[in-house]
């Protein structure tokens, strides 16, 4: 191990290991995910070393590769696909791999499928006779569902669905595994009855043969191209031109086409509703918080490593994590992750009492789900993607990279910001929520938990007289409520304003839509930061990691108002002088977990084999290793053809003839 | 432009779909290409050249970057005239591909701390030169790997048994003829990057390899044939190359966020969803405030960045002349600024161009957008060139030095006079936070005034908080650390004055009134989101109330609304012809699905209609599982 990082493990002032099996929920838990990814790492069809070099093709295959091996893998450890296990293997293979989609055709057919339905579809399914994929989004339409092109017309004398691509904009477009892969796949269209139309629903179509593989009739499908990332995986598009699919290919649990075309609603589709809210929630720890704690992992390590420059004449050059601007960029991305680890665990559990509710027929706690989700789902990915970015630079050069590993997970994380809803589209609608309880609560109704706090009185001034007092939990998180408190509600009066002023209703919500989802984002901040704050609280203050667990949570709330002090300022409530104290704390702070920033990036427990970074490895090998590896680049291992055929003539006698 | 878009040896394939070896060869196509068509067109001018090779490989990087770049002008500025003799026109001719040695494994913007030595051996007067550790191989120099014969290597000159510091040297890497590495020579490719695919960046590694005494560039600093070391003269004169280079920097940060603006907008006029009224067709995005709010502040940057770029570049002509006359006087200041406005319009423009690809939704994430393209060729410009945190600080350098000045009676003068405002308070008891300033939130004359006093307020404050560290601690290079973060925000603050007001003076030089009128908007629009987005500085400090900031954001959203009908014209006038934009996106016939639908048929997985893998992974599992 390189010295400089020993010495950083050293001075640690808390149990590494007893921080990880807190961040993994116990001590049992780390042991299991060890396992798992001890025994997917040691199989070398799993390597991920030559991902850097690949191209589109090499990459796909690979892909199809790894998930063929990886059942036989499943079925020879004994682990099943919703077992204990299932989350860490994701983790394992770092999302590299195909049939993710595959596995949401499925889910698709068991929530909106019928038991008919899902007898006929999961058993084939799930030993992979058929490929699914879940084709949604066009070419013209993505988050507005409404929108969407495609057209399922009934054709009641043959009791068949005729499906349709309209015209270009209404081109499937993005669905993962459709480009090459699947042979089924669920497409959402607009349902025609007799000429009427009934709004979007989904129907199971095959798309390729499953003897060669080949299209079926009418159907025109291919791969969309190449991307910033995702390489492995070949979304695609899908074009329909007059294809028939039975009657029985609608998925029906909530709404039936009978024979004589009739259209029959049935139940209740919050569930489904439900099931869509959660998939926000559940990709909230693997695709954003877990990249930034990667990212962190190597920036954080490679700044231990790196020196650079001297501070003191006469020394020897600094850890560029030594400089103050250094320890400005990386640290509070490090306080969010833990932020966002914290708030990922509040989620669950509510999302888990409100699957209660739903299960005991109580759909009163949707609202409260769908803006939380909408709005966790925005501002986690957002934060997490700009924190990721925020380390790529900090390693200056070598960052850039792709060996870092970093280029890869900034280019993956990127795209969180816009699939299951685009980013402002979510903010929005979490603000619609607001802005409705607002009205609640100010007329004195009974408001869901979260928003309780928009009819709580308060101070009208912070009331911190010292740089100390903003290390006092509760001083902090009743500025952020303030803040949250203040921006809905002058965002609701001013939409108000409008209404009555004469705005017609939608273009008043557009002319405040920016303010809206500025208040989105302060209702989830101040979340964030009261439970990062109770977390720590609950804390036992052995090991020491209650005490770092504090100071992360004091860092990730004074960035916080460091860098909005704007909204802070605005009505007085922090004056300058505060905002001067802020800035105080927040500097010393930076010092203080300066101190064991490798050891809680340590704690994250990734392996080597998972980073996939020549900077961020455990032993700090750093230039040793980026040079090893360069050299095995593919552009190294033969003469350049260029050589031959350009370079050469430049160099010898072309030139002399002009 | 029409002379390289068509002719048809420069054509090929779409470079998305192409493998970086092919890139790579492309662009070595092109390059050797475009060196003969220069002189059998007899293009000889720099400015034209410039013009010429970026239509040929459409504003991206190629291997002969470093040749035409660095290798030239430094063998130009640095060389004696014998050595000119000896190199220059081989060079010119290219038998010689040569490349700028700098940065290493370990280094970068930090040079005194490179480790490759370079030891004179006055018995064979030659130069011996050695990577002594892993650190210290030379990486990522572009055209190293692949393409170059020889490279200028900057190394650690001992002579005498005395280090003498950084010096460079003419170092032959390759054979003429087999272009083999030389006996004593490691060097390759560093492997794939974030972008910059079609670039051979390379590393080098020399262990005791000798080079003739004549081939240390000599022109100031010399060795004599017995090892005695000769001092240049003066070292300033380097500055000019790095802020010549800088404002290129700048030029570029509008350029790139030019290209992904005109991409963003383009395409929000073409895109339809979801509804604004019951009933209504789907509106185009741009009519969503939100929208809008993202994308028309980061085209008015793009119009401020390119018109402090195009004063740079002139402030740096019309110095020049100076220089060549002896007078450097000016040159500092000139240096500090562009340092930070290298940094501060580079970062700008990287956050810039990631907010138009995300505003154009999941479509901006595919390469055909063009956007991923331009954001990886242009994020590293953060980092080289130096480094743009250790930039900003050199800046606030500047700025306290210049505050220091002002504190004991001198006055300063040109971009940083207004601290001499600061002394003039000072008698009077008061902070200068509480001076006030009547902003007009309507007048780009006004709030010049209010940025400007944004930014001494927050020098101030720097400067005092250095101060009062130096005061607690011994070291000053412990206090400059504990005080970089408010260093850092003092040079934002400055440079950001800097734009507004240079951009508020172009305003009057426009003739046409309605030229004018719409670059006022723009104007206005650039300065009132910048207060917005940084309304804490502007509270604290007192310059602006609760209630200006309220008109403020309400201001800029009158403004969005306004900006919104010219938004199309406003990035047509950027005139980006449709190949070099390099985006279905952002056609200028807005012609965007049936292109998308064209494009993705030509993938590289779609070369057959049923992929290899069917036959070698997925059938075999379908038939035993």
């Amino acid at each position: 191990v390189n010295p400089d990082l020993a010495n950083e493990r050293q001075t640690a002032s808390f149990s590494v290991e007893k921080l990880t099996a807190l961040l993994d929920g116990g001590a049992e838990q780390t042991r299991l995910r060890r396992a798992v990814v001890e025994a997917i790492e040691r199989d070398p069809v799993f390597s991920r070393e030559n991902q850097y070099f690949q191209s589109q093709n090499e990459r796909y295959e690979a892909a199809v590769r790894k998930a063929v091996h990886l059942q036989k893998k499943m079925h020879e450890m004994g682990w099943s696909q919703d077992g204990p296990e299932s989350k860490y293997i994701y983790r394992a293979v770092a999302g590299d791999i195909a049939f993710l989609l595959h596995r949401i055709f499925m889910r698709s057919i068991s929530v909106l499928g019928s038991d008919e339905q899902i007898a006929k579809w999961i058993p084939p399914a799930s030993q992979y006779r058929l490929i699914g994929s879940y084709a949604q989004t066009e070419l013209g339409h993505g988050t507005y569902l409404q929108g969407l092109e495609t057209t399922a017309v009934f054709d009641v004398t043959t009791q068949e669905f005729i499906l349709n691509t309209p015209k270009v904009s209404a081109m499937k477009w993005w669905p993962g595994d459709m480009g090459r892969s699947a042979t089924h796949t669920v497409v959402f269209a607009q349902l025609y009855i007799h000429g009427k139309c009934y709004g979007i629903h989904p129907f199971i179509v095959q798309i390729r043969s499953l003897q060669d593989h080949s299209l079926c009739p009418g159907i025109i499908a291919g791969d969309i191209g190449p991307k910033m990332n995702f390489e492995h995986i070949d979304n695609g598009y899908l074009m329909l031109q007059n294809v028939r699919v039975p009657r029985e290919n609608m998925l029906n649990k909530f709404c039936e086409v009978q024979p004589d075309g009739t259209y029959v609603r049935r139940g209740s589709q919050k569930i489904n509703y439900f099931t869509m809210t959660s998939v926000r929630i559940s990709l909230i720890s693997g695709e954003a918080v877990t990249p930034l704690m990667k990212a962190c992992t190597i920036a954080i390590r490679y700044s231990a490593v790196r020196r650079q420059s001297k501070l003191k004449p006469g020394e020897q050059e600094a850890k560029i994590l030594d400089y103050q601007t250094q320890q400005e960029k990386l640290l509070p991305q490090l306080a969010a992750a833990y932020a966002f680890h914290f708030i990922d665990d509040y989620l669950q559990e509510v999302f888990d009492r409100g699957y209660g509710e739903i299960q005991r027929k109580n759909f009163d706690t949707l609202p409260e789900l769908h803006a939380l989700s909408s709005g966790f789902k925005a501002t986690v990915t957002q934060y997490c993607t700009s924190g990721v970015e925020i380390c790529l630079r900090a390693c200056g050069g070598h960052g850039y990279s792709l060996l870092s590993g970093l280029p890869s997970l900034y280019t993956k994380i990127i795209a969180s910001c816009i699939y299951e809803g685009e980013n402002t589209i979510l903010l929005l609608q979490t603000a619609r929520f607001l802005v409705k309880s607002f009205m609640a609560a100010s007329t004195g109704q009974s408001v869901p938990p979260s928003v309780t706090y928009l009819a709580a009185a308060k101070p009208r001034k912070c009331p911190a007289k010292n740089k100390l007092d903003f290390l006092s939990p509760d001083i902090y998180t009743e500025a952020y409520q303030h803040m949250a408190v203040r921006l809905i509600s002058s965002t609701a009066a001013k939409l108000q304003d409008l209404i009555q002023s004469g705005v017609k209703k939608h273009d008043a919500w557009n002319r405040c839509t920016v303010q809206l989802a500025q208040a989105a984002k302060a209702h989830c901040h101040y979340i964030t930061v009261k439970n990062f704050a109770e977390t720590v609280e609950k804390l036992e203050s052995k090991a020491g990691i209650q005490k770092i667990m504090k100071h992360l949570c004091d860092l990730f709330a004074l960035h916080g108002i460091f860098s909005n002090a704007g909204v802070f300022l605005h009505d007085g409530y922090i004056s300058g002088a505060q905002m001067d104290m802020v800035t105080a704390s927040y500097l010393d702070l930076l010092a203080i977990v300066r101190k064991d920033a490798v050891p809680l990036v340590d704690a994250f427990d990734f392996t080597d084999k998972s980073l996939n970074s020549a900077l961020g490895c455990y032993d700090g090998q750093v230039y040793q290793r980026l040079y090893e590896w360069a050299r095995k680049s593919p552009t190294n291992k033969q003469i350049s053809p260029a050589y031959e055929k350009y370079l050469k003539p430049l160099l010898h006698n072309t030139l002399s003839k002009l | 432009e029409a002379l390289v878009l068509n002719d048809p040896d420069f054509q090929h394939e779409d470079l998305n779909f192409l493998s970086r070896s092919q890139r790579y060869e492309q662009a070595i196509r092109k390059s050797s290409l475009m060196v003969m068509k220069l002189r059998e067109y007899g293009i000889a001018d720099p400015e034209e050249i410039y013009w010429f090779k970026s239509f040929v490989h459409r504003g991206r990087p190629e291997p002969l970057d470093l040749h035409l770049g660095m290798f030239l002008p430094t063998l130009l500025t640095q060389a004696t005239p014998e050595q000119q003799d000896r190199f220059f026109m081989p060079a010119w001719n290219l038998e010689i591909i040569g490349t700028y040695a700098q940065t290493e494994m370990g280094h970068g913007t930090h040079l005194r701390g490179l480790e490759t030595t370079a030891t004179y051996d006055p018995a064979t007067q030659e130069f011996i030169l050695n990577s002594p550790t892993v650190t210290s191989i030379k990486w990522w120099p572009g055209g190293l790997g692949k393409t170059s014969n020889h490279a200028i290597v900057l190394a650690q000159l001992y002579t005498q048994g005395q280090c003498k510091g950084l010096h460079a040297f003419i170092v032959p890497i390759r054979q003429l003829g087999t272009h083999e590495p030389l006996p004593g020579i490691t060097v390759g490719d560093i492997g794939p990057k974030f972008g910059y695919d079609e670039m051979d960046n390379g590393y080098l590694k020399m262990d005791n390899f000798r080079i003739p005494r004549e081939n240390m560039l000599m022109k100031y600093a010399q060795v004599e044939p017995d090892g005695t070391y000769v001092k240049p003269l003066s070292d300033k004169l380097t500055y000019g190359t790095m802020v010549f280079i800088r404002s290129l920097i700048v030029g570029d940060s509008a350029r790139s966020l030019s290209r992904a603006c005109t991409i963003a907008i383009r395409y929000s006029a073409v895109r339809h969803q979801s509804e604004l009224k019951p009933g209504e067709p789907e509106p185009q995005i741009l009519d969503y405030q939100t929208q809008q709010y993202k994308l028309f502040p980061l085209l008015a940057t793009a119009y401020a960045f390119h018109f402090v770029g195009a004063y740079i570049k002139d402030t740096y002509r019309r110095i020049s002349g100076d220089i060549n006359e002896g007078d450097l006087s000016e040159l500092p200041e000139l240096h500090a600024l562009t340092a930070g406005l290298k940094a501060f319009t580079s970062w700008t423009a990287n956050a810039g161009i990631e907010e138009c690809r995300m505003a154009c939704g999941g479509h901006g994430y595919s390469r055909c957008s063009g956007i991923p393209d331009i954001y990886v060729t242009f994020t590293p410009s953060c980092t080289y060139e130096g480094e743009n945190t250790v930039m900003m600080l050199q800046t606030a350098r500047f700025l306290v030095k210049s505050y220091t000045q002002v504190s004991s009676g001198q006055r300063v003068t040109g971009m940083v006079s207004y601290l001499n405002d600061l002394s003039r308070q000072r008698i009077q008891p008061q902070h200068v936070a509480a001076r006030t300033v009547t902003v007009r939130i309507n007048d780009p004359v006004s709030l010049v005034e209010a940025y400007k006093a944004r930014a001494a307020r927050l020098v101030e404050a720097a400067a005092k908080n250095l101060q009062a560290e130096l005061n607690h601690r011994k070291s000053k290079e412990d206090a400059w650390n504990r005080t970089s973060v408010d260093l850092v925000r003092a040079s934002e603050a400055h440079c950001h004055y800097v734009i507004v007001k240079l951009f508020t003076a172009k305003l009057s030089e426009i003739s046409n009134a309605a030229v004018r009128a719409v670059l006022t908007e723009l104007c206005l629009l650039y300065a009132l989101y910048g207060i917005s987005k940084n309304t804490g500085d502007f509270l604290q400090a007192g310059i602006l109330t609760d209630a200006q900031i309220t008109q403020v954001n309400q201001r800029v959203k009158e403004l969005l609304a306004i900006i919104r009908r010219n938004a199309v014209a406003l990035v047509d006038s950027f005139d980006f012809h449709d190949v070099h934009l390099g985006s279905v996106l952002g056609r200028y016939d807005g012609n965007v699905y049936e292109n998308m639908f064209e494009w993705a048929k030509k993938s590289p997985l779609n070369k057959t209609e049923v992929h290899e893998s069917f036959h070698k992974h997925l059938k075999p599992m379908q038939a035993k599982l």
